[in-house]
């Protein structure tokens, strides 16, 4: 019998071909280590393709948990334990393996053919690549899926699928997790199949005895459960948070939800979500186009409802003539940009947050709005309602970002009661007898206009994209008039500041280094800043979710520090804007390979500038 | 329920159109309609709404005294859109013209059409681009010669009708914009129609296009060109119904109406979208269709989007409680 080994916690990937169920696996053995009481992130990545090539290296699908008993902030880039179904799944994420870590290899896929599809010209299993550097276990898991459904009345092929189940019965046995979790899930997916329902309930129980039988492993983990404020729990994406969110800005504000949308990768999750929402007041609508969708937005915001649309960098550009009317038409719009790697189609599946410049100036004259970004999947729900919030307050298109990251990575979230959630006021303009009105008179506290809609007797006015006379709102061509306009116009929107606490820094106040980042890099930076700390050097994080106006304590929070270092998913964005508006010397820590910051790199980067030992 | 005339829909501001133009006959008839509409759907003037995208036609709802919105370049179907879907219980029309509705917009006004969105678009076509002085439009003739085809266009025209049929648009009439008495029917047709209409009406533009409709407005010619279709009525006219219309080589045919047997002579039904397609192929010199061309009623999208929502009301009530707890959640004590 192996022994235990205690670890606080672990950096789990699961990858294979398409056809290799690893989007299953990895969510079933998450479902298990939430149940058992570990905090978690995770991670799923899949090809472009729908149905990409068998074996090649850009059909692999990968799915990666991080859990532990201590707080987990992100999915992690160094990985503990590798599960590889084929060789192409090893070409593909063996560099991702931290020296030391377990490698898990379905032997039964590393046939000459695949090992040469993959782009191998020998082996890896035995020509010298992973000996003496990783810690290799060869499981035939396709054959003994097989033969543990010998009498099964099941094709050979079908019997195979079940390899999955073997991989995370396995799993479950490494690390001394429940699999009760996955066999109800199991029992519930395949209820109509008894054969196969049989078989991956077999396979699971194979991978589980495998591990205890096989003598392979020195030894099994096991983690505590993590200390988690006690209440009720839910795993959510970023994609399902802001669906939710937006639920729950509905129903807070008492207004129906247009949600127009085209399909785009990686944002379209929302719309399946919202389209089971109808109940909560949003009407879904599949537009023809981006351009449509935020046309569709802003016309319910026209009428008098939330006017939302959700898409990705390719649909923000398409926007953007609707984002400007918005802002000359003064009306409330949200637009949610789930960034993906660019320009153009770039990488559709891949992370990338580099949009911040487009939301921020992407538009044609002076059209200034408000930008959001999301820090992490559970801060979608939160950051869909605040953007509701400042946009019917200040009557202005806001942007959130939110990237492919936290779209699809999952954490626990501690479901908030209701006397936790914001209310949002919604008021509509009504006629003062024998007043007239006036369009674009404003309330002296916001400068926004009064929301008159549609419907409403004696507020009858006509609005559009060209310059309103200040007050009156008709048309006006004269100069000084526009210059007025253009004053108000930004003045509104550096009025959001109002409603942005203070900076809150993680670490000291004041110091040498300040990691500075916005939107899904959070986790990653706060744990590069924690471990750094524990390592007793002292490097501070601020994370910004306001990108627009920015906070009006930020400049001398970047006084108080020596240097500032800017991480991003992108070629220096928020540096640009940081060092343009403060005139500080930040650097940047800049990574645009489609994934999330790596942070081992990170952090001999903030380790080097503080001055540090790594 | 207020008695409006039609001075209760003008908004008082100055009307900036060019002296002579053809939109001057189109406001008029719709204030002159308005009233009448109102009255007959029961309707306050504050449940009418002009959406309109760019061009010298969408200048059209700073006129009237209904809200207003002047919006982006051939993007008005989709605003509009959004407006039937967050209050259906609004009249909205769209104001547009040949370049708004058929080049930049035509895509948004192809789905707006084939989901029936209860809209109704008055597309003013002129056959050229008037705002941006003189350039051929989506409906210009082939060989136009205007600044940007100074050697004759060599674009091939849409057909606005047959391109709303082909969207499958329930409700698709045309007009002319000096005939106030048709044009005002019309635009009571349009409005009593429940899902998406699509409305041409021809309009001259006097500066850069003048006398392009000039067979169908002008007193001495329209006689000749000018069909009114009249549903369940025989296709005839011409000075003293000298002509007709029968169904030769597979399409619609003018022919001298004594040389056929009157049982020949096609009757106009609205309810045949084949019919109405061959209706709309026929042009000056042989015929200008005017009227109906087609009428059918299907589901309005916005009718559909709320019976969805009432559905999944009935079936389980909004609770974010619920919600919250629907996926993959667990209680830590």
């Amino acid at each position: 019998m192996p022994g235990t080994v205690q670890t606080e916690e672990a950096v789990i990937r699961f990858a294979g071909d398409s056809g290799d169920g690893m989007q299953l696996a990895g969510l079933r053995f998450s479902d298990a280590v939430a149940w058992s009481g570990q905090d978690l992130a995770t991670l799923p990545e899949y090809p472009a393709e729908i149905r990409a090539p068998l074996g090649t290296t850009y059909g692999v699908s990968s799915f990666q948990v991080r859990f532990g008993s201590v707080e987990i902030l992100s999915a992690g880039s160094s990985l503990d334990v590798l599960v590889v179904m084929n060789p192409a799944a090893l070409k593909v994420h063996l560099p991702d393996l931290r020296p030391g870590g377990i490698l898990i290899v379905n032997e039964t896929a590393f046939e000459e053919k695949a090992v040469k599809k993959a782009g191998f010209s020998a082996d890896p299993l035995t020509d010298g690549t992973i000996e003496g550097r990783w810690v290799l276990h060869k499981v035939p898991m396709g054959r003994l899926v097989v033969e543990a459904g010998a009498d099964l009345d099941l094709a050979p092929a079908e019997k195979s699928k079940a390899r999955n189940l073997f991989a995370v019965g396995l799993i479950s046995w490494l690390f001394q997790i429940p699999t009760a979790s996955t066999e109800g899930f199991v029992r519930k997916k395949f209820a109509k199949s008894p054969k196969v329902l049989d078989l991956n309930l077999r396979a699971l129980a194979a991978g589980h005895a495998y591990g205890e039988t096989a003598e392979l492993f020195e030894h099994r983990f096991q983690l505590r459960p993590a200390e988690m404020p006690p209440g009720d729990y839910a795993a959510v994406t970023g994609n399902t948070a802001l669906a939710w969110g937006l639920a729950c800005a509905a129903q807070r504000s008492g207004r129906k939800l247009v949600y127009a949308a085209y399909p785009i990768t990686p944002a379209s999750e929302v719309l399946h979500e919202v389209n089971k929402l109808r109940s909560f007041g949003i009407r879904p609508v599949q537009a023809e186009d981006e351009i449509a969708a935020a046309g569709m937005a802003l016309g319910a915001s026209f009428a008098g409802e939330l006017g939302v649309t959700v898409t990705s960098g390719p649909g923000l550009d398409l926007s953007s003539e609707m984002l400007g009317l918005a802002v000359m038409a003064e009306l409330p719009l949200v637009l949610v940009d789930v960034q993906r790697a660019g320009p153009s189609t770039g990488l559709p599946t891949k992370n990338e947050a580099s949009d911040l410049l487009a939301a921020l100036y992407g538009r044609h004259g002076e059209a200034p709005l408000v930008v959001l970004a999301a820090s992490s999947p559970v801060d979608c729900f939160w950051t869909a309602v605040e953007a509701v919030r400042l946009a019917v307050e200040f009557m202005t298109p806001v942007i959130v970002l939110s990237d492919g990251y936290l779209a699809n990575c999952a954490e626990p979230w501690r479901i908030p009661g209701p006397e936790d959630l914001p209310s949002i006021e919604v008021r509509h303009a009504s006629a003062i007898p024998g007043t007239p009105f006036k369009p674009y008179a404003r309330d002296p506290k916001t400068g926004a206009r009064s929301w008159a809609v549609p419907g409403t007797p004696g507020l009858e006015h006509r609005i559009g994209g060209l310059e309103k006379k200040d007050v009156e709102g008709t048309v006006n061509y004269e100069p000084a008039n526009h210059e007025v306009m253009t004053l108000l116009r930004e003045g509104k929107i550096l009025g959001v500041r109002g409603r942005i606490p203070p900076c809150e820094v993680f670490g000291e106040a004041s110091g040498d280094l300040l990691l500075l980042g916005w939107g899904g890099t959070f986790g990653s930076i706060r744990g590069v800043a924690k471990r750094l700390g524990e390592k007793g050097v002292k490097v501070s994080h601020l994370h910004l979710r306001h990108l627009h106006p920015l906070p009006s304590d930020l400049g001398a929070v970047l006084a108080r520090f020596k240097k500032v270092l800017v991480p991003e998913v992108n070629r220096g964005q928020l540096l640009k804007v940081i060092r343009s508006f403060y005139l500080v010397d930040a650097q940047g820590f800049l990574y645009t390979r489609g994934r999330p910051l790596n942070e081992a790199e990170l952090e001999a980067a903030a380790c080097a500038l503080a001055g540090g030992e790594a | 329920m207020p008695a409006y005339k039609r001075e209760d829909f003008a908004s008082g501001q100055e009307v900036r159109w060019c002296p002579g133009c053809g939109d001057y006959a189109v406001l008029a008839a719709v204030q002159k309609a308005m009233p009448e509409i109102c009255s007959e759907l029961g309707l306050t003037k504050e449940r009418v709404v002009f959406i309109s995208g760019i061009g010298c036609s969408s200048r059209f709802p700073y006129y009237m005294s209904c809200y207003g919105f002047h919006t982006v370049h051939g993007r008005a179907p989709a605003i509009a859109t959004g407006i039937k879907v967050a209050n259906p219980d609004l009249l909205v029309w769209v104001v547009t013209g040949d370049g708004d509705s058929l080049s930049i917009g035509g895509n948004h006004t192809l789905h707006c059409l084939r989901r029936n969105v209860g809209v109704k678009i008055l597309m003013f076509n002129n056959n050229i681009y008037g705002l941006t002085k003189g350039q051929y439009s989506p409906t210009s003739p082939k060989g136009k010669v205007t600044k940007s085809s100074p050697l004759g266009s060599v674009d091939q025209p849409v057909n606005p009708v047959a391109f709303a049929l082909g969207c499958g648009a329930g409700l698709v009439l045309r007009a002319v914009d000096r005939d106030m008495a048709h044009l005002v029917e019309m635009l009571k047709a349009a409005a009593r129609h429940p899902g998406a209409v699509y409305v041409e009406i021809l309009q001259n533009c006097v500066v850069y296009n003048d006398g392009a409709f000039r067979f169908v407005m002008d007193p001495a010619q329209k006689p000749v060109h000018a069909l009114y279709l009249k549903p369940g009525g025989p296709m005839v006219f011409g000075p003293e119904g000298r002509f007709a219309l029968v169904w030769k080589e597979g399409r619609l045919s003018k022919v001298e109406k004594a040389s056929v047997p009157e049982t020949s002579v096609v009757r106009h039904d609205p309810a045949n979208r084949t019919q109405a397609f061959a209706l709309s192929q026929l042009w000056h010199p042989e015929c200008v269709p005017l009227g109906v061309f087609h009428r059918a009623e299907t589901p309005v999208y916005e009718s559909e989007v709320l019976r969805l929502e009432s559905e999944a009301s009935a079936k389980s009530p909004a609770d974010l409680k619920a919600l919250f707890r629907s996926g993959l959640s667990w209680r830590v004590q």
